[in-house]
């Protein structure tokens, strides 16, 4: 059987969701981050699904993802960082209390 | 009925997974209805498990055509990864001693935890779906087929084990130098990654050799024939069969978790968690997936051999093997706390097998990984009745005369205890215990006396009498006696949630041995274990100077801890005699060989060096010097045109103002009546429109990235319709 490839996107696109979702309604600062991996992980499958169905031959698609894995590596090195940063001078990773940019 | 089971292999892994998963998303806050889902998930995977065992006990030539079932996993450029189980005898041996041994503890962790009592733990449920997700871990790595989803296998249990050795996180000590168990889990799980990384590399260069990693591809005659063939030359170590470096680079995972040395340090820490966590990861199963992968990767290692004659990676895990044996042996001697004396006889036992895998005993280790997981699960069970039954006083000085108040603790633990030095004839461990010993004086009677086999025999055989003293010594000082505090005085037998899986393990503990008698004592064709197992492969003769001197260091170690300390009980607060006889030794062995401190002063103080260096390169020595020169020769720049500007700029501007001045006397009116007018009104607007415009900064990252979300998809609007 095979699998079509709207299948591939339905689940990319509800795991980009959910992410999304997460972003938007955590109030932690690690789970709106981890809201963003969820994001890139649902454009990886996208990526890696229109590469399979359209030009498997080529692995442009797979080499994509993996640079989107290195940027949300890094993304969440720099996020971590910043938010044990945020931590130290506020004592708290609550995002609604880290409101220094508010007029 | 035996297509039946093999057939539902998959689901024995998969169902603690899913027991887990259910724990942990849904059902934490209900405790009864948590440890029901995981002992039930476990229940079935055991019913599963010793069908598909039993079933795979009576197929014949299981040994040729292992039970496999395969599916395409995902593709890697022309060929696929594929997932699945694999029942060979070794799995199927395994299978009918991890599951169960995962029920019994299961069910004495609803007593341990404190269920229904008022000192029931606050994360109860968590612990079930922790133990669960290991159970998971461990089960999977017993049933995959490939080394790829055995190494994830071991990853879960490496994870699992971290979580739950610091299980109490929140546990702090008032000797500053005594490891916390959050401390105690991030040793383990660092000190188990460098084994790990050696694992991975060594899977990595296997996959390069043979392009996949499925056992019946990787241990097919042709391919490890051309791995044992194909040699690559190693800087130090000369020219080696690619199959010996890739069996010492997993070897290195199993140093690792099965806690040899030298990175045997995790082992004794991760006591540090609940107590029937150490049985069933740090005694029981995860330890010995050690040796179980040693076993599974046995025909890489043993084909070198077949080869060349000499397997250089064999002798290592041989002396590796040995020289743990005797080493974490003698330091169980010295240890006063009760889990930690099981705690260095379990790297001891691990270093049993692993040695006889190194000198070519296949079986032998084999058994030994079954016998000895129910008797120090046995044995670890006991001393968390005895901890519990103690009010949580796990100094063996503290305590003295239990026999009495737990009798049902007292025998099981003594059954442990004998299977474990091996007591003659009617416990599992003399039986197993002495296959490895035959197995050596057979090896070495074939190659000399400077040999390998001659060195492995006699380190087994002064740490097969040691762990008869220790083990003698632990069961005087917990039992016999008089209680020597309050907290032994006060002792009582614990509920039958736990005793229950103690008396089903003692049986197991005593009566698993008689699967291998050897066949020239009940004759030809009987020994079920090796015929089973390894039958390809010649028996082991049996030796009688070897199984009467084993019996005898039993019996002997046994019978001197006995004379030592159960012969005049310690009172309380009298000395350990072994510290007067032993002297500065006794001290030496106490501290573990100081390992933990020189790890501390060369690893660990090492990498705090390394960091300080970085930090001094870059804030003291070079880039900021660097930085400050620069700003250096900018201030010096900076002087020297202030000079030119007073001089020469600031009389020009002196001049070019008194111009302006007059002329701004003349444009100031001209300012002040219209420009400043509309200027202020420019302002006021800007401020309106300001005061207006700022409510939506509210400062709230998720605020602004809602207005990002609304403005995509207004776009994504505008370009729909309009395009």
């Amino acid at each position: 059987m095979t699998i079509p490839l709207s299948w591939y996107l339905i689940v990319a696109a509800a795991l980009f969701c959910i992410g999304l979702y997460g972003v938007l309604s955590r109030r932690n600062a690690i789970g709106i981050l981890m809201g963003i991996e969820l994001m890139l992980n649902a454009v990886n499958i996208n990526l890696v699904a229109f590469w399979r169905y359209t030009n498997p031959q080529v692995i442009i698609g797979q080499v994509f993802a993996i640079f989107v894995l290195t940027v949300a590596a890094a993304e969440a090195a720099v996020g971590l960082a910043l938010i044990i940063a945020i931590y130290r001078s506020r004592d708290t990773v609550v995002v609604e209390d880290v409101d220094l940019m508010k007029w | 009925m035996q297509e039946f089971f093999f057939n539902l292999t998959w689901l024995i892994p998969l169902l603690p997974l899913l027991a887990f998963a259910v724990i942990i998303l849904f059902t934490g806050k209900n405790r009864k209805l948590s440890h029901s889902i995981a002992i039930g998930a476990i229940g079935l995977s055991w019913i599963i498990g010793w069908g598909v065992a039993f079933s795979a006990f009576t197929t014949p030539h299981l040994n040729e055509h292992p039970i496999h079932f395969h599916t395409d996993w995902f593709p890697t450029g022309t060929t696929w990864f594929s997932i699945g189980t694999w029942i060979d005898p070794l799995a199927a041996i395994t299978l009918f001693m991890v599951p169960f041994v995962c029920l019994m503890i299961f069910v004495y962790s609803v007593g341990y935890m404190g269920y229904g009592t008022d000192e029931v733990d606050p994360n109860y449920s968590r612990f079930f779906a922790y133990i669960s997700l290991f159970a998971a871990g461990m089960l999977g790595l017993v049933v995959s087929e490939n080394l790829l989803t055995l190494f994830i296998s071991w990853e879960i249990m490496g994870l699992c084990s971290y979580l739950l050795i610091g299980f109490w996180f929140a546990k702090n000590y008032p000797d500053p130098k005594k490891i916390t168990p959050r401390q105690a889990g991030l040793k383990a799980f660092l000190v188990t990654k460098i084994g790990d990384l050696f694992f991975l590399l060594g899977i990595l260069y296997l996959y390069s050799q043979t392009g996949s990693l499925s056992y019946d591809v990787i241990f097919n005659e042709g391919v490890l024939h051309t791995l044992a063939e194909h040699t690559v030359t190693l800087p130090l170590l000369g020219t080696w069969a690619v199959a010996s470096v890739i069996g010492l680079l997993i070897f290195g995972g199993v140093i690792g978790k099965s806690a040899q040395f030298p990175l045997h340090v995790w082992l004794p820490d991760a006591m540090e968690g609940p107590t029937p966590v150490s049985a069933l990861i740090h005694a029981a199963t995860m330890v010995s997936a050690g040796v179980f992968l040693t076993v599974r990767i046995f025909p890489l290692l043993h084909i070198v051999v077949k080869v060349e004659h000499h397997n250089p990676t064999m002798s290592f895990i041989a002396f590796i093997g040995a020289f743990t044996a005797l080493f974490s042996s003698t330091i169980a001697v010295a240890q006063d706390d009760v889990k930690k004396v099981l705690a260095y006889s379990t790297i001891s036992q691990l270093g049993y097998m692993i040695a006889a895998l190194g000198i070519g005993a296949y079986v032998a280790g084999a058994f030994h990984l079954i016998t000895h997981a129910f008797f120090k699960a046995l044995l670890f069970l006991g001393s968390g009745s005895v901890i519990i039954g103690c009010h949580h006083e796990q100094d063996m000085m503290e305590m003295g005369g239990l026999s009495k108040k737990m009798p049902i603790t007292f025998w099981t633990f003594v059954a442990g205890g004998f299977a474990l030095s091996g007591f003659p004839l009617i416990t599992a461990g003399f039986w197993s215990k002495d296959e490895i010993l035959a197995h050596a004086w057979h090896e070495f009677s074939l190659e000399g006396l400077v040999s390998w086999p001659f060195f492995v025999w006699l380190l087994l055989t002064i740490a097969a009498f040691l762990t008869a003293f220790y083990t003698g010594r632990q069961i005087c000082l917990t039992f016999l006696g008089r209680p020597r505090s309050h907290h032994a005085e006060r002792a009582h037998e614990t509920p039958f949630s736990m005793t229950v899986p103690l008396m089903l393990l003692a049986f197991f503990a005593l009566t698993l041995g008689f699967a291998g008698i050897p066949e020239e004592i009940i004759g030809e064709g009987r020994n079920w274990f090796h015929g089973f197992v390894g039958h390809e492969l010649a028996a082991t003769p049996l030796s009688v100077p070897v199984m009467l001197l084993s019996a005898l260091l039993a019996v002997g170690g046994l019978f001197l801890g006995w004379l030592v300390y159960g012969r005049k009980p310690l009172a309380a607060g009298q000395q350990d005699p072994l510290i007067k006889t032993l002297g500065p030794v006794h001290t030496v062995l106490k501290n573990k060989y100081y390992f933990d401190e020189l790890y501390h002063a060369t690893f660990v103080r090492g990498a705090i060096a390394l960091a300080n260096i970085f930090f001094y390169f870059d804030n003291r020595w070079v880039i900021d010097p660097i930085v400050n020169l620069a700003g250096r020769i900018g201030r010096l720049l900076a002087e020297i045109s202030a000079v030119f500007d007073l001089r020469v700029i600031d009389r020009l501007v002196d001049l070019a103002g008194l111009a302006g001045a007059a002329l701004s006397a003349l444009s100031g009116v001209f300012d002040l009546r219209i420009v400043d007018r509309i200027v202020d009104g420019v302002g006021q607007v800007a401020g309106a429109g300001g005061r207006l415009l700022r409510q939506i900064q509210t400062g709230r990252v998720q605020n602004y990235l809602l207005v990002a979300l609304i403005t995509v998809l207004m776009l994504l609007a505008v370009y729909v319709v309009y395009w």
